[in-house]
């Protein structure tokens, strides 16, 4: 009796919890509202299903305890009703994986619009770079790092000379264009994590990786990194300023390029 | 154990056949140390696991502490912070759950559920074991090497793992390597044991499907560890070698803190794939013998035949096989081709569908029942809910786009307590109430038990229900200090304190449950041969706790299933499977 009563509690327990909790996710800020929605609907049919589960289990509990009297029903297996359970439970699966796909094959389909830009993380911080005039970005490698190229651009690259570098600022996105986001890392394995965009991918040293959004609000959102990089892994924060067009080209004609930072740098 | 198979093909002895005789201890030495007998060596893993299970517990403590407190305690600075969450993470899932579930009560259960007086192989069986405590003391020993265990994270992912960012990078990962290699092949040695006595050595009559589930869940997730770990052991030398030799394997040319380093060309992906290739089955190693044992739980305390028997053969057998292509749905974000998004999504929702098959035979079986709330019992349900929870979380997590903004968050972390933590310590648990009596004669005490299963099972739900929605808000995995996060409100800190209370809380009460276990050695209640009228072998051996060579004189012989539960027309509510009587599942 006690326990059913507490397994049922526990089911309303957890549909309470959710209803009222102040904890949930951060206002969206990108295109990506197909994410929320398809997470939406995956807590609709999961929460049924824990709902009726442990529902039936506490009548369960209930109807068949322990009684002078009570004897269990002798029924090795019901095909019938075996069957029917698997067809439900392959119609609720497929419920929730056919939006996952479809929204899947948007989220690896980059736009042929979209802006090119590189974040690189390294141990502890994110650096940035903005394809200059000609819209590309230069090639790099790693073997090019050194005191006076901190991203390892090749010198002898001409797309690369007009490359913005960022290095310890904000990274600003204009509003409304889709950006295709490029990850490099220099040393070991990082995440760029805006909780606002909802997309994320990790970067990896070796090879350069990718994941695209539009930002579709102005505003500062702060970075994490989202994959253990060592001890400085919580402190490695930064921040991204989504501008409208007119604001952003004037921070942007206030960034130096590659070529202005060789200069400068050579000077000294 | 007589000659092998029959013109049929079967493997059951035929039953004019002689017994081999079994090796015979001479002292004290080779009786409870040395032990060739799998009923010493099941124990003996048991006790070694719960013992290194305990220092994980005490480091979610630490960890809680720290998450619950920032700032409070001084010694648990970021590099104390990430050893605590790597020893913890590994030693749970590989040196207490695997060990425990396969060497432990695989050991002991195997030969006695199956009628056979030992394992096949008693001699390897004995080495199993202490190579495992040998490489649980090497683990051990990482604590006291310079610099400390490694911070790499259970997942032990590469460049990280072997640079010196990360604590432990002299010795700490070395000894986590080798530990995991001496693991490996303890538990091969061991695995084997398992299957060839599974499929050779059981007693006239006991078919395959006549098996009880337990063995069915503990001899599916031994082949599963047996195909699986070689991916790992493979990882783990090829890491080692990069950090003693200089090699690249998974290595790519990096600087690290503004130097070159000599790598160069490694794919630290790789590592990712060869990890979850293990890591993934893993889970499943440690899921399906739970599935095993609870169904046998449910079973006898509901005095009710299991559900849909055949379905739940299958189901395991499904499950075991699906979950060999399922491993990179932990690597959605990690930056591999993103049309693998779309097969591993598809085969991980697929595996849902045999899980839920089982989950529905569980309840089945409650249904129409006479359930008897023992406390095995109640950790039967508290397993099911457990299970089903994170079962259903899974379903967010696998779904690959749905994962995108929720993976390498506390979310995730909740998840996976809940389903591979919570869900199968219930389990053992259950399984520890439940045969205790065998293995000792008495009974532990019921009153402690249900107190230690309310607090556990109640409070292991306040710790991890409402974890995902921290998650949920995006508060990211693995982070020592959350410090100040713009979107992190206020009330965020005030339930991860709440959270690290009820953490500590249901620490505690593991004691009543480890006092109960010293106590009841002397001052349990008698518990008999078959204190709880089950059907399966174990109980109806001719001692308690059964002797050497289990049976006596004469093995036992099986003329039905093991769940004649409340069969119509029995005189008692159930029939053991080595009684001959008419009525039942004899075919
Ligand atoms: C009441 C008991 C437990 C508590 C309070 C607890 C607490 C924690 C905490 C605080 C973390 C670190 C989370 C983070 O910051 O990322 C953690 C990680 C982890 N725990 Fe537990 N845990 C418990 C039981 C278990 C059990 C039974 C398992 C067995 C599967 C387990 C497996 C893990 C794993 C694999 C990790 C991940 C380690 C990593 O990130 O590398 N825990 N746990
Ligand atoms: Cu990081
Ligand atoms: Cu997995």
């Amino acid at each position: 009796m006690t326990v059913a009563l507490i397994l049922v509690l526990v089911a309303i327990g957890s549909v309470v919890f959710h209803w009222l909790s102040p904890w949930w996710w951060t206002p969206i800020a990108s295109n990506w509202h197909y994410i929320d929605q398809t997470l939406i609907i995956t807590f609709w049919i999961t929460g049924a299903a824990f709902v009726a589960v442990v529902g039936f289990m506490a009548w369960c509990v209930f109807r068949y305890r322990h009684r002078p009297g009570q004897t269990a029903h002798y029924e090795p297996e019901n095909k019938k009703l075996e069957l029917w359970l698997t067809v439900a439970t392959a119609l609720g699966v497929a419920a929730m994986l056919a939006p996952g796909l479809f929204v899947w094959s948007q989220f690896v389909t980059v736009p042929h619009d979209a802006t090119e830009v590189e974040i690189v993380g390294q141990q502890w911080r994110w650096s940035y770079r903005l394809p200059g005039k000609d819209g590309r970005l230069g090639t790099s490698d790693v073997r090019l790092i050194s005191g006076t190229n901190p991203l390892g651009l090749n010198p002898d690259d001409p797309a690369g000379q007009d490359d913005v570098v960022i290095d310890a600022e904000d990274l600003h996105l204009p509003i409304d264009r889709p950006v295709k986001v490029l990850l490099r890392s220099i040393d070991v394995l990082h995440d760029f994590y805006v909780p606002e965009f909802r997309s994320k991918m990790d970067m990896i040293p070796g090879s350069v990786t990718y994941f695209w959004f539009t930002p579709t609000r102005t505003g500062s959102f702060e970075a994490l990194c989202a994959e253990l990089c060592g001890i400085g892994h919580p402190m490695m924060r930064g921040r991204v300023v989504v501008q409208t067009e007119a604001d952003y080209q004037a921070w942007l004609s206030g960034q130096r390029t590659f070529a202005q930072m060789a200069a400068q740098l050579a000077a000294r | 154990m007589g000659d092998v198979a029959d013109a049929a093909g079967a493997a059951i002895p035929h039953p004019d056949s002689e017994e081999d005789d079994l090796y015979h201890p001479h002292s004290w030495l080779t009786k409870y140390v040395f032990s060739q007998d799998a009923k010493v060596i099941g124990v003996q893993y048991s006790l070694t696991a719960i013992s290194i299970g305990m220092v994980a517990l005490v480091l979610s403590w630490l960890m809680r502490l720290q998450l619950g407190f920032p700032g409070t305690f001084d010694f648990i600075d970021p590099p104390a912070y990430y050893q605590f969450i790597t020893m913890h993470g590994m030693i749970m899932v590989v040196y207490l759950l695997t060990a425990l579930f396969l060497g432990g009560f695989g050991n002991y259960l195997i030969p006695l559920m199956l009628g056979a007086r030992d394992m096949v192989f008693p001699y390897v069986n004995m080495l199993s074991y202490w190579i495992y405590l040998l490489a649980v003391l090497v683990l051990v020993a990482s604590f006291f090497a310079p610099g400390g265990p490694t911070g790499a994270g259970w997942t032990l992912y590469p460049p990280q793992a072997v640079l010196s960012g990360t604590p432990g990078q002299e010795w700490g990962i070395v000894l986590m390597l080798v530990s995991l290699a001496l693991f490996i092949i303890g538990f091969t040695m061991g695995g084997l044991n398992y299957v060839v006595t599974v499929l050779q050595a059981r007693t006239r009559g006991m078919t395959l499907m006549r098996m009880p589930l337990t063995i069915w869940g503990i001899f599916t997730a031994t082949v599963m560890a047996l195909l699986a770990f070689p991916a790992l052991l493979v990882g783990a030398v090829m890491m080692l070698l990069d950090r003693l030799l200089g090699t690249s394997f998974f290595m790519p040319s990096l600087v690290e803190m503004g130097q070159q380093l000599r790598y160069g060309g490694g794919s630290p992906i790789l590592f990712q794939h060869l990890f979850w290739f293990f890591g993934h089955p893993e889970v499943y190693i440690v899921a399906l013998p739970a599935f095993g044992i609870v169904s046998d739980l449910i079973a006898t305390h509901a005095r009710r035949n299991i559900f849909g028997y055949r379905m739940m053969v299958w189901a395991i057998v499904a499950i075991g096989a699906l979950s060999f292509v399922v491993w990179a749905h932990h690597m959605y974000v990690s930056g591999m081709h993103p049309y693998f998004g779309f097969f591993f999504a598809t085969t991980t929702l697929i595996i849902a569908i045999p899980t839920a098959l089982k989950l529905y035979n569980w309840l089945l079986t409650l249904w129409r029942g006479d359930i008897h709330l023992t406390v095995p019992m109640l950790f039967a349900l508290g397993f099911i809910v457990t299970f089903v929870n994170g079962g259903l979380t899974g379903l967010f997590l696998g779904n690959v786009v749905v994962d995108v903004p929720l993976s390498d968050t506390m979310f995730v972390v909740a998840h996976f307590h809940m389903v591979m933590g919570v869900a199968p310590v219930m389990v053992i648990f259950g399984g520890l109430y439940h045969w205790y009596p065998k293995v000792t004669g008495r009974l532990l005490n019921e009153t402690l038990g249900r107190i230690h299963f309310w607090v556990t099972f109640l409070g292991a739900y306040l710790i991890f229900f409402p974890m995902h929605y921290l998650g949920l808000l995006g508060v990211p995995r693995r982070y020592h200090d959350l410090g100040q996060t713009a979107f992190v409100p206020d009330s965020a800190h005030t339930l991860n304190a709440f959270i690290s209370v009820v953490a500590l809380t249901v620490g505690v009460a593991q004691l009543i449950f480890l006092f109960n276990l010293f106590w009841s050695l002397r001052h349990g209640r008698n518990a008999g041969g078959n204190p709880w009228n089950a059907t399966t072998l174990e109980w109806q051996t001719p001692e308690t706790p059964p002797g050497h060579g289990n049976w006596g004189a004469a093995q036992p012989v099986v003329y039905r299933w093991a769940y004649d539960y409340s069969v119509p027309g029995a005189e008692r509510d159930f029939i053991p499977q080595n009684d001959p009587t008419a009525v039942g599942m004899t075919r």
